[in-house]
């Protein structure tokens, strides 16, 4: 089935909308639109980044998990205090999945949660002098940690506790880098605002402190920034930019180092994956240190050709010579990929509701599939994202932003796609109304996703998903057609 | 005022960004764009339009300045 016209599409909107109150109808009508490819601004068309309206389902995270969560929590040798109660932390450890190679408890310390555990009496006295403590004792059971960051939870900056103050004094005890984070998750309207604080507070402490010190440069380094290692995604993305012959200097921060950060400011290049969340510190850096930075995008054969030869421009032609290289090298691979998952996943429809950046990243990697994205929004772009957005998409596909658990429902109701891609709390919603469902967030467990052999893995995981025979166990037994009775011996 | 950041873009045009409200768009026009004098009245592709003090044009792009709200875009 072709995908819904313009007047289909639109006539769905307002349907959907009809439900809502006169007010909550007008403002949710801004945040969904129909794909024109000929627009150049989504302003007009689409509203983003606003508070989620009170009463509905929104899917959204808190500046907390934009900070902790997405950009510090993966830094493997910095420990991030989840300084407040204790369940903000608890219940978002590991969860990302976000892969490192080193010792947990030793040298590395992603999957451990630390944290101040706030009781009664820290609201109403300060938590100051507990936090000091933490700090000393984090300092005397973990003596490999390179640092410490310290990711406020709400409590914090409602009693006014100065973590400044405690971090400056514990800075100068310990000899390290303790950076206080004020990501309280009452900020900014979802986790967008924490991925921007998170990179101020990498700017403000950590980013210049290796300036003026040697650093045996290249003239071929890059960092990759904005890649969180999901499931390996960081690995699978440097093999292919060391193979062109570069150096990658810095992974921010999937499987990150507190020296790698430091030592960005001498790349040549700063190569963004996840434009949301880390183009703060690129901007920063392009400014003060002049490091041009690039968007792209290893979601799929297609945009990795297009995406190494962009890097390689920036480069001299051994660069571009190994691009070449590496694009002759594996495509006969990803060929091999396509030939095996195409014909079983042609022209099966897909939905996506994702966080800042897959909903536009990963539609390369479908077509390359031969399936077509007919719906697609985000949870906290800004409208920057849209306008790129609208580019990738075609005509009449269904934006929406910031969709309500009632919307989406409706709107897979009413679009019947094959498959739907998005986070853990939409899983089992749509999982019950018998729809395919793979996770983007974290990969369902599975990954990488990112790059050559991640391309492999994500055609065989929706392959998985699609075609599994359980779809067609959803009727149960007694709600079936009787079958022909069995012949009877005589 | 508020502290933006102007940069150029690839194709060669100014771009304008507020980091406080995340506001990227494109500079229509420059009010002021000689090597001693820069800056002026800013006119926004979204309708807003900012002034910066005029300084002597940069060196380099991009540069963070401090640039007073003329007309707010509409959202």
């Amino acid at each position: 089935m072709a995908a819904l016209t313009r007047e289909d599409t639109e006539a769905l909107i307002a349907e959907v909308l009809e439900v809502y109150p006169e007010k909550a109808k007008k403002d949710r009508a801004k945040h969904l639109m129909v794909n024109d490819k000929t627009l150049e601004s989504s302003k007009k068309c689409i509203t983003s980044n606003r508070k989620s309206l009170p009463g509905v389902m929104t899917m959204r995270g808190c500046a907390y998990a934009g900070s902790k969560g997405v950009v510090w929590g993966p830094i493997k040798d910095i420990i991030s205090i989840s300084h407040g109660p204790v369940g903000c932390g608890q219940y978002a450890r590991a969860g990302r999945r976000n892969y490192y190679v080193g010792t947990t408890g030793v040298d590395a310390f992603c999957e451990i949660n630390f944290t101040s555990d706030f009781q009664e009496k820290d609201i109403v006295f300060g938590g100051d002098k507990k936090l000091a403590k933490l700090i000393t004792e984090i300092e005397q059971l973990f003596p490999l940690n390179k640092g410490i960051s310290v990711q406020s939870e709400c409590p914090i900056g409602l009693i006014g506790d100065d973590i400044e103050a405690v971090s400056k004094k514990a800075s100068a005890e310990i000899g390290k880098p303790v950076v206080p984070v004020r990501c309280e998750g009452f900020r900014g309207v979802s986790q967008s605002l924490g991925h921007h604080i998170a990179n101020d507070s990498v700017r403000d402490f950590i980013l210049s402190n290796r300036d003026g010190q040697a650093f045996e440069k290249t003239p071929y380094d890059v960092a990759i920034l904005g890649d969180y290692n999901i499931g390996g995604d960081a690995w699978a993305s440097r093999i292919l930019l060391e193979e062109m012959g570069l150096r990658v200097v810095a992974q921010w921060s999937g499987d990150g180092t507190l020296a790698e950060m430091e030592n960005t400011p001498n790349v040549k290049l700063n190569l963004l994956h996840c434009y949301r969340s880390m183009n703060y510190i690129s901007r920063h850096m392009e400014e003060k240190y002049g490091i041009p930075w690039l968007e792209y995008n290893f979601f799929g054969p297609t945009k990795i050709k297009e995406s190494l030869r962009k890097i390689a421009a920036f480069f001299d032609d051994k660069i571009k010579e190994g691009a070449e290289r590496v694009i002759a090298k594996y495509t006969p691979g990803m060929e091999a990929v396509i030939a095996k998952y195409r014909p079983r996943l042609e022209a099966k429809k897909v939905m996506l509701y994702v966080g800042g950046l897959r909903p536009r990243h990963v539609v390369g990697a479908y077509e390359d599939l031969g399936m077509e994205v007919v719906g697609t929004g985000y949870e906290f772009a800004h409208n920057d994202d849209y306008d790129r957005t609208i580019k990738e998409m075609g005509d009449t596909t269904l934006i929406y932003d910031d969709v309500t658990g009632y919307e989406f429902e409706r709107f897979v109701d009413a679009m019947k796609p094959d498959l739907i891609g998005s986070g853990i709390k939409e899983k089992y919603v749509f999982h019950k109304m018998g729809v395919p469902f793979r996770q983007l967030h974290s990969w369902d467990y599975s990954g990488p996703y990112h790059g050559v052999d991640g391309f492999a893995i994500f055609a065989r995981d929706m392959d998985m998903t699609l075609n599994n025979p359980c779809w067609t166990k959803l009727t149960p037994p007694w709600l079936k057609k009787e079958p022909e009775p069995l012949k009877q011996a005589a | 005022m508020a502290n933006i950041m102007i940069r150029q873009n690839p194709a060669g045009g100014l771009v304008f960004y507020l980091p406080k409200r995340d506001l990227e768009a494109a500079i229509d026009s420059i009010e002021f764009d000689a090597p001693e004098k820069w800056g002026g009245e800013l006119k926004l592709e979204n309708g807003g339009s900012y002034y910066v003090d005029p300084i002597p044009k940069p060196a380099r792009l991009p540069v963070s300045v401090r640039a007073k709200r003329l007309g707010a875009a509409e959202d």
